[in-house]
């Protein structure tokens, strides 16, 4: 008796509450994928429920292979994100490692400077940034987003890696120099291999930004061979009259994917990373 | 002290030099003094305009969709505010429990926080469909309506829908944020307080509120700032519409300043939204000043 007393207490203020979080939070995605795996007819009978599935099929994502240039798209967002986020990491380590640990003539203007870039959004900045994109001739190629991404991300990455640099105990560098090391020696023989954890989750941060970015790949690659998975589905897989649903969610779908399974895998990162830098920094 | 004296004598240009974090700096800064003067100017793409002072900036103040803009751009990123903060405070208390699978179920919660934003706006475009739609189809199975809800072609149910998903986006942020926050609470605080008979409420009134509270104000700030300058969701869902009563600066910008190509005006436009972000992220500043 005690125990189903201690199921019951706990079932409506745990589970039931979690159950209609998921809920609400999961519904699109769970809609997305099933209408992904639907003919096209199955939508139009309102006989059925549309919560299931009546009969399962692949269609959708064979004609997002075969009709579209779903492959390119993938390509282009994988070589932007990834050149995109190692440039990032790149840099952002070394300013990280002087906003945390060197006193220099003007440390800590460059601390808020780095504070404010963050908080500089990019649609205050598109239109210039487009003007000058295309007086460089930079247009529909990859330079395009590869120059322009760190400007997000290099402010957000040194922000969290300086919180993360902060964690370790100064004393350890401190008698490493003592010991003759240099600057560079104690980055990359003791602070790095310490900062996997905070490195990870920056790199997964830019690279998740990357993906998801969506208002400069629209302005600056319009050309088909160039677009990238949130521009590519948005502007060929949505037409005037007609709408591939299945296509557009299966292309969804797949855009999302390799994001949620990061994510899934380093939730925990992502929270102590978060804790590290964004909210105690 | 030695080892501590060199620490401050070492001069960081060796590996990080000034033109470098200037360089940065200019990628920033060149586009937003360039935005400044393309707002003074009558510019068209492909043209270079005319000097005309502050005229762009007076015209949108007589201009009805920029009012409309201004306000929907209001409610969309402060209204929203409290209804994330509400939900992810009671999503983070959840998370906060002993429970099994805890791993997968932040990982599930997080999602549509971390998937991108213009391809869950497509699952929200389907959801708000006035022939596709599951809610409509519920509700009319249930007798409740007759006819097909048009969420995104009526103006007070396109505003309500886009703000729905926005808080949907926002509430996974609101919660681990909260939750990080939850976590460094030190147990003892708790056991202390029950062991003098603190009840419950009183717990959650007196220990866990006020060692949430910068965490909220910080999340809140946050939330404002990056919704108060969307562009996709609403470019998705609505493209601004019906009849431009679902703008906000970011999607009025880029319809009067590249699809209408009136560039130096659709800068002014988004100038506007300076003041205003200044002010919020002055206050986060301050704030967390303050936390420190």
């Amino acid at each position: 008796m005690v125990g189903s007393d201690v199921f019951r207490a706990k079932f409506f203020s745990l589970y039931l509450p979690l159950t209609l979080y998921l809920v609400f939070l999961l519904f699109p995605f769970y809609w997305m994928l099933i209408v992904s795996f639907k003919p096209t007819n199955d939508l139009f009978d309102m006989k059925f429920s549309p919560f299931w599935i009546q009969q399962f099929t692949l269609e959708n994502y064979l004609y997002l292979f075969q009709n579209t240039d779903f492959i390119t798209w993938l390509k282009n967002t994988l070589i932007v994100s990834i050149v995109s986020t190692i440039l990032s990491l790149v840099c952002s380590i070394f300013i990280g490692y002087a906003l945390a640990r060197l006193r220099f003539p003007g440390s800590n203007f460059l601390g808020l400077g780095i504070f404010l870039a963050y908080l500089v959004p990019p649609t205050l900045l598109f239109l210039p940034l487009a003007q000058v994109i295309s007086e460089l001739g930079l247009n529909n190629t990859y330079w395009a987003l590869i120059l322009t991404y760190p400007t997000q991300l290099i402010p957000f990455a040194s922000w969290l890696l300086m919180g993360y640099f902060r964690t370790i105990p100064k004393e350890i560098e401190e008698s490493a120099m003592a010991d003759g090391c240099s600057r560079i020696q104690i980055l990359f023989r003791m602070v790095l291999p310490l900062s996997v954890p905070g490195l990870l989750s920056a790199g997964i941060f830019c690279f998740t930004l990357c993906w998801n970015e969506f208002l400069y790949a629209l302005i600056f690659m319009s050309s088909g061979s160039m677009k990238t998975i949130p521009v590519g589905t948005v502007s060929d897989l949505i037409k005037a009259d007609t709408l591939f649903w299945g296509a557009l969610m299966a292309s969804a779908v797949l855009g999302s994917f390799p994001i949620a399974f990061i994510y899934s895998f380093f939730v925990k990162h992502y929270v102590s990373g978060l804790t590290a830098g964004a909210v105690k920094g | 002290m030695a080892a501590n004296a060199r620490l401050k004598s070492f001069s960081m240009r060796d590996f990080f030099d000034r033109e470098r974090n200037l360089g940065i700096m200019l990628f920033m800064a060149y586009p937003f003094f360039l935005g400044i003067w393309l707002s003074l100017t009558d510019s068209m793409i492909g043209r270079a305009g005319q000097f005309i002072g502050l005229r762009n900036f007076v015209d949108l103040l007589t201009d009805t969709i920029f009012h409309q803009t201004a306000k929907n751009t209001f409610i969309y990123a402060l209204v929203t505010v409290p209804f994330k903060a509400m939900l992810g405070l009671g999503l983070a208390l959840i998370l906060n429990r002993h429970m099994r699978f805890s791993s997968p179920v932040r990982a599930a919660v997080m999602m549509p926080w971390i998937v991108p934003t213009a391809l869950s706006s497509l699952g929200w475009f389907m959801i708000f469909d006035p022939v596709f739609s599951p809610i409509s189809w519920l509700f009319r199975n249930m007798g409740l309506i007759s006819k097909n809800i048009n969420f995104l072609g009526d103006p007070i149910l396109a505003i309500s829908s886009v703000c729905w998903a926005n808080i949907w986006r926002g509430v996974p942020f609101f919660g681990i944020t909260i939750l990080a926050g939850l976590q460094s609470v030190p147990q003892e605080l708790h056991e202390a307080a029950a062991i003098d008979g603190a009840s419950v409420w009183h717990r959650f009134r007196h220990v866990t509120i006020p060692s949430i509270k910068g965490v909220v104000l910080i999340a809140s700030l946050l939330s404002i700032i990056w919704t108060f300058a969307d562009f996709q969701l609403i470019y998705i869902l609505t493209k601004g519409g019906p009849a431009n009563e679902t703008h906000i600066f970011g999607t009025y910008t880029y319809q009067i300043g590249l699809q209408a190509t009136e560039i130096g005006m659709g800068a002014a436009i988004s100038l506007y939204m300076f003041p205003i972000l200044a002010v919020f992220a002055i206050l986060l500043l301050i704030y967390l000043r303050k936390e420190q």
